[in-house]
């Protein structure tokens, strides 16, 4: 009989424990019976006691140099090795650059189906719920998966973490994968210099949309961002155009952030927009049309033309940061 | 004489207005919105694009564009035809209008096995009406053959294709030997848009009408089912900022801010 939880822990780029795995550990307490992580990576076995703090019995390390960065080709063998050995009921991976790779192939392996991106997941006797965006994030889509085991990749930040108590036996397992078996090569990497807070961290989040006319007014944001001690993001129509760096794109197939406060300032608020930013509560938007449907999300709506607006803004920020 | 497979469905706008946009829940549907069209879904003409973009380097190519879906889906098809693809297919049966992602996987693959030879079959990342992004991988699987997602540029060069592959920061570079799939981002670029000549030529090419009988297989069952669909309310009270000027609007909402200790 499958039974339990089997979570697919992450490690960050500089090798510490990604937060999602504890999200998943949470997740699948909750879900109930035992769980079991696997960690996969190149230089994951310091950190596979922590990733047992969570909730999980027992975490399965994997350290391999093959398995430094994700490659399908590498990773699938060993989580269906591991899914097999495990015959868990319920398997769960984040939403994250890895997750989203691996788990449909790995649900095609395992002759079953994934259901992606969920926020909320839940048993009803031995059948998951799994409950995820759609339509852009416009409407809500509650699944069943007829297939054994069930999975799910749950979004980042979407739930809570638990707060680390207990450990776990912590088991060492080989990739046992060779390198020919890798049919695909990374021949190279291109990541921007990061400058200042990421946006994924920060506490306050200015954005900019279409309705900012041209890159030049990021400059104003920018400053802005800067008193506030918060990070810059833009709309896709603003990546698409040019006008700022892809990696700041919000939304849907951007970045999901969560900081406490978000300032978006020519933004009209599409649903694939507003589904990156679906967990913020304070949300204060700068539109000069009335009826954007960004201000029925938001909790302050300043109907104004931000040329005018945002510097005056600046200098009243500037006045409070002062005391 | 290269071979690339483009995949394509057709949804409902996805830039339909918030306002506008309605589910049935009982039906678990969405209700289409008067006015609103049903077009190409966004990632797949982004993928159409990037055929077009190596048939360019490469002339003697052949592009064809593979569609599942009923009636109207021929609509998406002549779109791609406009756009430049050579032939299209059109696999339209009524055992599988209600396939799910893993059912229409095993539909794709065995139209794709049909069509024979093939060096390079391209994606949407993801469709753009339910969002799940797991057709391509699964394709890739059942015809076990390395798959890269979530592409923003694609070089062919007859045993293997050379990816830049979309990252959360930045991209990095993978090659795959062909046959392989590649999904495919809008970082890419815009796809193009047909002029009133090619759309005229796209009515003379072909368009095959398959079912399931051609393919020779039964309708594949379906691996998830759909329980609930349903708008969530996302609405929250919104208090309106005040005042004549810019200046006064801006010292209220900096108040406001402050007073909830959020700067
Ligand atoms: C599959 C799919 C995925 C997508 N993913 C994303 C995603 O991840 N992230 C994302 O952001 N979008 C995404 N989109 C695009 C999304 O649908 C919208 O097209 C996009 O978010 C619009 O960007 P915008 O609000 O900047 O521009 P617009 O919709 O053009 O809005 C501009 C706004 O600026 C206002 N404005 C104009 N001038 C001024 C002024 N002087 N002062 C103040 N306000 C002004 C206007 O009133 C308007 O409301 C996706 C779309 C699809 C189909
Ligand atoms: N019915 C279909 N017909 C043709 N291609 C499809 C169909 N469904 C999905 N696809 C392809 O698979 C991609 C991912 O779809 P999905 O996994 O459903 O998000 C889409 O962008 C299309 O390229």
């Amino acid at each position: 009989m499958p039974n339990g939880v089997l979570i697919f822990g992450e490690a960050t780029e500089d090798g510490k424990l990604a937060a999602i795995t504890a999200e998943l550990s949470g997740a699948a307490a909750a879900l109930g019976g035992p769980v079991t992580c696997a960690l996969l990576g190149s230089g994951v076995e310091g950190i596979a006691q922590e990733a047992g703090q969570y909730g999980a019995e027992k975490v399965i390390v994997v350290d391999d140099p093959i398995l430094k960065d994700y490659q399908g080709d590498a990773y699938l063998p060993v989580a269906e090795r591991i899914a097999r050995e495990v015959d868990p009921a319920v398997i769960l991976l984040g939403q994250t650059m890895i997750g989203r790779d691996l788990a449909p192939l790995l649900a095609q392996r395992l002759g079953t189906a994934v259901v992606m991106d969920c926020m909320a997941l839940s048993m009803e006797g031995d059948k998951l719920l799994a409950e995820r965006p759609c339509y852009g994030g416009a409407a809500r889509a509650r699944y069943t998966i007829n297939g054994t085991p069930q999975i799910a990749t749950v979004r980042v930040k979407a739930l809570d973490a638990p707060a680390a108590s207990g450990s776990a036996e912590v088991v060492k397992q080989d990739a046992g994968v060779s390198a020919d078996q890798v049919r695909t090569t990374i021949t190279a990497r291109n990541k921007p210099e990061s400058t200042g807070i990421r946006l994924e961290d920060a506490t306050v989040v200015v954005s900019g949309g279409r309705g900012l006319g041209g890159p030049e007014a990021f400059q104003q944001l920018e400053e802005l961002a800067d008193v506030l001690g918060g990070a810059v993001g833009a709309s896709r129509a603003v990546c698409d155009l040019g006008w700022y760096p892809v990696a700041t794109q919000v939304g849907l197939t951007g970045k999901i952030v969560t900081p406490d406060l978000y300032i978006a300032i020519g933004i009209s608020g599409a649903s694939q927009h507003m589904a990156g930013i679906s967990s913020v509560k304070n949300i204060a938007s700068v539109n000069k049309d009335a009826d954007a449907s960004i201000f029925k999300a938001s909790r302050w709506a300043v109907v104004h033309d931000w040329k005018e607006f945002v510097p005056a803004f600046l200098e009243e920020v500037k006045k409070v940061k002062a005391g | 004489m290269p071979h690339i497979i483009c995949f394509a469905k057709q949804v409902p706008d996805p830039e339909t207005p918030a306002s506008q946009f309605k589910v049935d829940e009982a039906a678990k549907k969405v209700i289409p919105a008067p006015g609103v069209q049903q077009v190409p879904s966004q990632f797949d003409t982004i993928a159409v694009e990037a055929a077009l973009r190596i048939k360019d380097n490469h002339p003697d190519s052949t592009i064809t564009v593979v569609s599942l879906g009923p009636d109207p889906f021929r609509d998406t098809i002549k779109h791609c035809l406009a756009m430049g693809v050579d032939e299209g297919v059109h696999i339209n049966d009524p055992a599988v209008n209600d396939a799910d992602h893993w059912a229409t996987a095993e539909v794709l693959a065995a139209a794709v096995k049909k069509l024979g030879d093939y060096d390079l079959i391209l994606t949407g990342r993801q469709s753009v009406d339910w969002d799940m992004g797991v057709v391509g991988s699964t394709v890739a699987e059942i015809l076990g053959v390395p798959v890269v997602t979530i592409a923003k540029q694609i070089d062919y060069a007859g045993d293997k294709v050379t990816v830049e592959r979309v990252l959360l920061d930045g991209f990095e570079t993978v090659e795959a030997p062909t046959p392989c799939v590649v999904t495919v981002s809008n970082e890419l670029g815009e796809p193009r848009y047909p002029q009133l000549r090619q759309i005229m030529q796209a009515a003379k090419k072909e368009v095959k009408p398959w079912t399931l009988a051609d393919l020779g297989i039964s309708a594949p069952q379906n691996r998830v089912n759909l329980e609930a669909l349903y708008v969530p309310d996302t609405s929250v009270e919104t208090e309106v900022i005040e005042g004549e000027t810019a200046q006064e609007k801006a010292a209220t909402l900096a108040k406001r801010l402050s007073d909830a200790k959020l700067i």
